[in-house]
């Protein structure tokens, strides 16, 4: 790990611009857009299974992912998934990023920051299931094709923060 | 033609390399643009720093323009590109429940991916919170199905729903990303680096920016030039390996094999008669649906066709083979799988499971191409032993009295009954393959 300053980041209209290159290239080879939150479920349902097999075969949710003898890992959204992670990591080693920190507004401690990821990560989790999607699979890959539902969501959840930002302002300001 | 077909490869490590490289670039896309760091993202709703937006909005442009762009010029078939379903209600209350979880926790699932790799721990827990979100929807979505499955709308398209052609949206979506960007700069001058009023400029001053954007513009304004592709167009692209299918008859199939397939509970088969209404009204195949030559070059109709399960099976029928060798033409262009023609059409399959004489009868001079040859004695739609053969049911039949000269009445009121052992049912060759959608679900679905 290096002490270096991190390198800053890129101009943000360059860094969208390499993820809609990348977006296309993804439509373009596999025909399919970019996501995470389909192949969390996937994940999740390996992890659930090792512990109660039982209960995913009974789930029809969960069963349709890992039911049976189905491998529920055995999803290409994994791989996808597990490149996305090592990718930020190769990134964020090149931009010296690569290091153990809380990132979090000035007024708050480490384990209120903590604990509010936790809250925050579960109200998407579940949202992102409900609206079949996450930010990337909904309104990243469905806005590039157009689709209705992919830019009625994503106003959704604009709506959805800017709403709830003044009353959690403390977190971040 | 890209996408390309790789479906058959599921489940080599190939293919899941193929993903694995696209995630690659996805993680480093978002880590460069500081989607890692859960203060950049929260900024975005307090409008200090609007890179969140900017960064989405500049990669949905993007890719936008690069994939109707390649669409227009015959590069890419937009039709086999998985575009996210609508479901609207559990879309838009699924998305304001992400807002507020995105404003709570700071990122969203990709985006804390990211930053968990690169050791954030806010990431990390993040993360933990996902697992535990995804878990609990799992837990409960039996609880309010309707819900999760009401006001879907298939592939639904902005296009689409404005009546627009796709070039034009795509110009529209380029200066819509480009009015937020000038807005976001301007809120990002006032809110973020608090500048007063007066030292904000309201005129863009960057080259480089509005270079950029002109381009965007540019190329956005030659897909709507372009347009995209026909019906014709892309019969073309793929008119050298449908024409030998047409020319080989491997899409003709014999009735018989028709008959066995609608007797297969494990398949949807799906019969369009493309005659006209009253040739429809005399005689047609028991659940067939009758659809004007026109509607196979529909849009709206086709995206039905589209979305149908995996294991359904087009046929389409004319009176003969012709206006059904156009339609079938039609919807293999446009994407159509498992799709097939009922050999002989209408006049063939009558040959086959001949009517009562005193229904039908076969008409002795030549009828004209592609006409009914068949003399009904009056309309029975499908309520006739030969509209259903694969059926038991019977109807109550007219009776006549029969000329000297015409045949003794054809004893085929039964072709064999389901589930018992048919020892005259005609030897057919077995064309029809049940092919698989290579349009497999969305990464993030």
């Amino acid at each position: 790990m290096t002490l270096k300053e991190p390198r800053p980041y890129v101009n943000p209209y360059v860094g969208g611009a390499l993820l809609g290159v990348v977006l296309f290239l993804s439509f373009y080879i596999t025909g399919n857009g970019l996501g995470a939150s389909g192949a969390i479920g996937h994940v999740q349902v390996a992890i659930l299974g090792l512990f109660a097999p039982d209960h995913v075969d009974r789930v029809a949710y969960f069963a349709e992912m890992g039911g049976g003898t189905r491998n529920s890992l055995d999803n290409a959204g994994v791989f996808m998934l597990l490149g996305t992670f090592l990718g930020g990591a190769i990134s964020g080693v090149i931009n010296r990023r690569f290091r153990v920190e809380t990132r979090r507004g000035p007024g708050v401690s480490v384990g209120a920051r903590w604990a509010f990821a936790v809250l925050g990560g579960a109200i998407m989790g579940y949202g992102a299931r409900l609206a079949r999607g996450c930010t990337s699979g909904q309104a990243l890959s469905g806005g590039a094709v157009l689709s209705v539902g992919s830019f009625a969501f994503m106003f959704a959840v604009f709506a959805g923060g800017y709403a709830v930002a003044y009353f959690v302002r403390r977190l971040w300001n | 033609m890209a996408p390309f077909q790789l479906a058959p490869l599921a489940g080599t490590l190939g293919y899941d390399l193929v993903f694995l490289v696209i995630g690659l670039g996805f993680g480093a896309a978002l880590e460069i643009s500081g989607f890692g760091d859960s203060r950049k993202l929260a900024a975005q709703f307090y409008l200090r720093e609007m890179t969140v937006l900017k960064v989405m909005f500049t990669a949905i442009v993007v890719a936008a323009v690069l994939i109707f762009l390649s669409s227009s010029l015959g590069l890419l078939d937009f039709s086999r590109v998985w575009v996210n379903p609508t479901y609207l209600a559990p879309g838009i209350i699924g998305g304001l429940i992400m807002g507020v979880g995105f404003i709570i926790g700071g990122f969203c699932p990709g985006t804390s991916l990211v930053a968990a790799s690169t050791l954030k721990l806010d990431g990390v827990f993040f993360v933990v919170g996902v697992f535990f979100g995804v878990y609990a929807f799992g837990e409960t979505v039996s609880s309010f199905e309707p819900f999760f499955l009401s006001t879907f709308m298939g592939r639904f398209t902005v296009p689409e729903w404005l009546g627009l052609p796709y070039g034009v949206v795509v110009v529209l979506l380029v200066l819509m990303a480009l009015a937020m960007f000038w807005g976001a700069e301007i809120a990002e001058a006032y809110f973020g680096a608090h500048r007063a009023w007066k030292d904000i400029p309201l005129v863009p001053h960057s080259r480089v920016r509005m270079a950029a954007a002109g381009v965007l513009v540019a190329l956005a304004a030659l897909t709507a030039l372009v347009g995209q592709p026909t019906v014709d167009d892309r019969w073309g692209w793929i008119a050298s390996d449908g024409d030998p299918q047409v020319a080989d008859r491997e899409v003709f199939v014999d009735p018989a094999e028709v008959v066995d397939l609608k007797k297969d509970l494990s398949l949807r088969v799906t019969v369009l008669d493309v005659r006209g209404e009253a040739d429809f009204n005399r005689f047609h195949l028991a659940g067939a649906r009758r659809i004007d030559p026109n509607d196979a070059r529909d849009p709206a109709f086709v995206r039905t066709l589209l979305g149908a399960d995996d294991n359904t099976i087009v046929f389409v029928m004319s009176n003969g083979e012709a206006a059904s060798t156009q339609a079938w033409k039609d919807l293999r262009a446009q994407g159509v799988l498992n799709l097939y023609v009922i050999a002989g059409g209408i006049n063939g399959w009558l040959e086959r499971y001949p009517p009562s004489p005193c229904v039908a009868q076969k008409m002795t001079g030549d009828p004209g191409p592609d006409s009914l040859a068949w003399r009904f004695v009056v309309a029975v739609g499908d309520r006739t032993p030969s509209a259903h053969p694969d059926l038991p049911r019977k109807e109550p039949q007219p009776t006549c009295t029969l000329a000297a000269n015409e045949p003794a009445a054809a004893e085929t009121q039964d072709h064999g009954a389901p589930g018992h052992g048919d020892a005259t049912a005609p030897a057919y060759v077995k064309k029809v393959k049940l092919q698989k959608k290579t349009v497999a679900k969305g990464g993030c679905g």
